[in-house]
């Protein structure tokens, strides 16, 4: 019975995403809603899967969205905005991880990587490219081939 | 009845399974033919089994039987007869029984087709994908049992969750199962060559079919779930970067890589050591999908510890497999040495590129729906890695790839002059840039992602029209047309598989770049604009439906004064579950799509409607198919029919010819 609750709240909170942004929540200055847009893409709805305030329906979603607005039309930068909801909410609000502290290996990850294989793929290149060609094939090799081939 | 003989087939096929893991394996080892020839039986066997069970299984939810569990927590009388069936893989227990079912039919295949292969190789791959059979079936048995009875079965179920009732999800799965499990394949391939010290161009010759395929299906698969994400959660998105997303879209980019290295293996010999572990590392990914699925381990960590068995059990399948084929890899990795020789420049080394771009996009996807959960339990730190983060951290492989890809397909093997590679893309080169700025000229102060979007899927498009004139020799434009048709079709499958990616890239671009988003409230009547297209509400009423209730609007879509549409979204409240879905109704179109939601009753009167135009959204997916095509033209090729040709007349040596 708990899993199908579960089961249901996560069924709830994906349903939820039935386009997010309601009419009133708009912001006269379009510079403004444009602004809010862009920082709720990258907000994380608390009690969703991994889901934007941008794209969730729900309630908290909608007040974060509101709160945003706020903080922009009282004057914040994009900056401070995001400053005083990552004050109140923690850094799980926010999608794109900051590159601070350990978060930094989740950001050199990728590119690290990338430069060990292109390094790797060139000595095994450069190997491959000095190596010498294999012996021809012996007669028993031959008289296989001719066998498979002629079959 | 019905129902305790299916549980019986489950058990006798997990024997069966357990019996063709370890007879043909001591078989082999022994060159004892009898003991070998049990995988072939022993492999059909647990097939039908196994395909009892499951027969059994729809069986009791198309004659809503809620003595059963599985069935009375997630059907329902009234659910349209197509969703009773889909319901069978639409929860934990019937899904893990498909992924099963679907594991013993590739294993099946593999018995029946495998006749060209020599005796111990073939004996060994059946009995490391028996031993899967074994691990999953006894996961069914011991941990997700569909056919546990109820003491007191209800009146009627609970119903299925509403989002799943809707047919492009509900054949999303199978698919993606297909896909998941057909490289349970290439793995069993590569476990197997590493036991017999051997691997060839004939060992490439036969994984490659098997990867293609599940590639196929994942492509399929993937492009089905996007799909269906687009339409149905009501705001047009295609991909959000969820772990579940992640977890298909990792052995994807895996196996494309596989497919791409075992080209090496068969063609050249070389890149074996480096295929058996990336045939190893797919399976991987696919087990890792279904464990990160499954065990609900990245929803939440507290929901995994709390109800842990599951989980666990995947996880002890996924060690003891992945432990052990790299244990395996790592003793006999050496002795898989390459022959070949070839320069730095050369269609092998691009190869080697795009499996270098592969492999560490897939490992920057993995690290990223991981990050969460390392940082939580070793820095503990609670933290999100979102959309945002892959698109930054993703992005730049793929167009790397995109801009590599025409240069490393038109390369000649052994040695190659980049010059030379280069002179008949030039065109290309010059038509993809000038495609570029054009885009950029027009959208003025847009996101770059449409002219780079654009540029670089003309640059592929061009680039693969331009491979296939290549492909045709020399000779006057009436020979060139007449070779054409009769292309190897493993040539046709190559351009159809880079033509469907830039496609694709161009359609994810436009959509990310271009899409118009209009959020207003409109009253019955009232005529708005967006992006040129005028839109009525023209009626909105309440609708039954035959396991909900709707509200149902009709929207008129007109252009220069004519009507060229009417669309009639949905909002559905479901009975049983009282969930809200919204059905979004959408005019297709090449150039673009027009998207409209109808949203809640406001207070002041009037609804709240979305209107979305999106421009070529339909190439993201018809690249996806494109893509897929090419697969399955690539699978039809002839090479792969001669092989099985072949062994059917080498099973039969005495036969004197006719002539």
């Amino acid at each position: 019975m708990r899993r199908i609750v579960l089961a249901a709240v996560i069924a709830l909170s994906i349903a939820g995403a039935a386009g997010a942004v309601q009419p009133d929540e708009i912001l006269d200055d379009p510079v403004l809603e444009e602004r809010a847009r862009a920082l709720s893409k990258t907000l994380r709805c608390l009690v969703c899967r991994n889901q934007s305030i941008d794209d969730s329906d729900a309630d908290l979603a909608r007040d974060l969205r509101l709160l945003v607005r706020e903080r922009l039309v009282a004057g914040d930068t994009d900056a401070q905005a995001m400053e005083f909801i990552v004050d109140r909410y923690g850094e799980f609000v926010l999608l794109k991880p900051t590159r601070s502290g350990a978060n930094l290996v989740l950001w050199v990850a990728g590119p690290a990587m990338l430069v060990a294989a292109l390094l790797g793929g060139f000595v095994y290149t450069r190997r491959r490219a000095a190596a010498k060609a294999p012996p021809p094939l012996s007669a028993e090799e031959r008289k296989e081939l001719t066998e498979i081939l002629g079959d | 009845m019905l129902t305790e003989s299916a549980q019986f087939a489950l058990i006798l096929a997990f024997l069966v399974a357990i019996m063709q893991t370890v007879i043909p394996m001591i078989g082999a080892a022994r060159r004892n033919p009898v003991w070998m020839s049990v995988a072939e039986p022993a492999a059909l066997t647990q097939f039908f089994l196994v395909g009892f069970a499951f027969a059994a299984l729809t069986h009791a939810f198309v004659t809503s039987d809620f003595s059963l569990a599985v069935v009375a927590a997630n059907s329902h009388t009234d659910k349209p007869m197509l969703y009773k069936i889909t319901g069978v893989w639409g929860n934990h227990e019937g899904s893990v029984l498909l992924w099963v079912l679907i594991l013993t039919l590739f294993g099946a295949m593999a018995a029946v087709f495998g006749g060209n292969l020599p005796a111990t190789l073939r004996a060994r791959v059946l009995a490391v994908q028996g031993s899967i059979g074994a691990a999953f079936l006894g996961f069914v048995l011991f941990t997700s049992n569909p056919f546990t009875r109820l003491a007191n079965p209800p009146l009627n179920g609970q119903g299925l969750n509403p989002l799943l009732q809707d047919p492009g999800l509900a054949f999303h799965p199978p698919f993606l199962y297909l896909g998941y499990v057909g490289l349970s394949m290439s793995f069993s391939f590569a476990v197997a060559a590493l036991i017999e010290g051997r691997v060839d161009a004939a060992w490439g010759r036969w994984v490659r079919p098997w990867t293609l395929a599940a590639w196929l299906f994942l492509t399929v698969g993937i492009a089905l779930g996007s799909w269906w994400a687009y339409y149905e959660l009501g705001w047009g998105g295609f991909w959000f970067w969820d772990p579940v997303e992640n977890a298909s879209f990792m052995p994807w980019l895996v196996s494309a890589a596989l497919l791409h290295s075992a080209i090496v293996v068969e063609k050249r010999e070389a890149l074996k050591s480096w295929t058996v572990l990336l045939a190893i590392l797919a399976f991987g990914f696919s087990m890792m999908g279904t464990f990160i699925v499954r065990s609900g381990v990245l929803t939440s960590v507290h929901a995994f510890a709390t109800d842990p068995a599951r989980g666990v059990f995947i996880l002890m399948i996924l060690g003891v497999f992945m432990g052990g084929a790299l244990t395996l890899y790592a003793a006999r990795a050496s002795i898989l040495e390459s022959k070949a020789v070839f320069s730095v420049v050369s269609r092998e080394s691009a190869l080697v590129l795009n499996n270098i771009l592969l492999a560490v996009a897939a490992f920057v996807v993995f690290f990223g729906t991981m990050w969460p959960l390392v940082a939580e339990l070793f820095f503990d730190r609670k933290l999100t890695v979102g959309a945002p983060f892959f698109e930054a951290a993703f992005t730049p492989f793929m167009v790397a790839l995109a801009v590599l890809l025409p240069i490393g397909a038109l390369l000649p093997w052994k040695r190659a002059r980049l010059a030379r590679a280069m002179r008949p893309l030039w065109p290309a080169a010059v038509l993809a840039v000038a495609v570029g700025g054009l885009v950029y000229t027009i959208q003025t102060g847009r996101s770059m992602l449409g002219p780079i979007g654009a540029a670089l899927a003309a640059w592929i498009f061009m680039g693969a029209a331009i491979d296939l004139w290549q492909r045709t020799g020399r000779g006057g434009f009436g020979t060139k047309l007449a070779r054409l048709t009769r292309l190897p079709r493993a040539d046709l499958g190559r351009i159809f598989g880079h033509g469907g990616f830039g496609v694709t890239i161009f359609g994810i671009a436009a959509m990310l770049a271009w899409s118009v988003e209009d959020i207003r409230v409109a009253q019955e009547g009232e005529t708005f604009s967006v992006a040129g297209y005028d839109i009525t509400l023209a009626d909105v009423r309440q609708e039954p439906g035959p396991n909900y209730s709707a509200i149902v609007a009709d929207m008129d879509i007109a252009r220069n004064g004519r009507v060229i549409a009417r669309l009639q979204p949905e909002k559905r409240t479901y009975n049983v579950s009282r969930m809200p879905t919204t059905e979004a109704a959408i005019d297709n179109g090449i150039l673009r799509d027009i998207y409209v939601v109808i949203g809640d009753p406001q207070q002041g009167g009037g609804w709240a409607v979305r209107t979305y135009v999106k421009p070529f959204a339909n190439w993201i997916w018809a690249g996806a198919i494109i893509m897929a095509l090419g697969g399955l033209l690539s699978l039809s090729d002839r090479r792969y029919r001669i092989a099985a040709g072949s062994a059917s007349r080498r099973r039969r040596p005495n036969q004197v010819p006719a002539e």
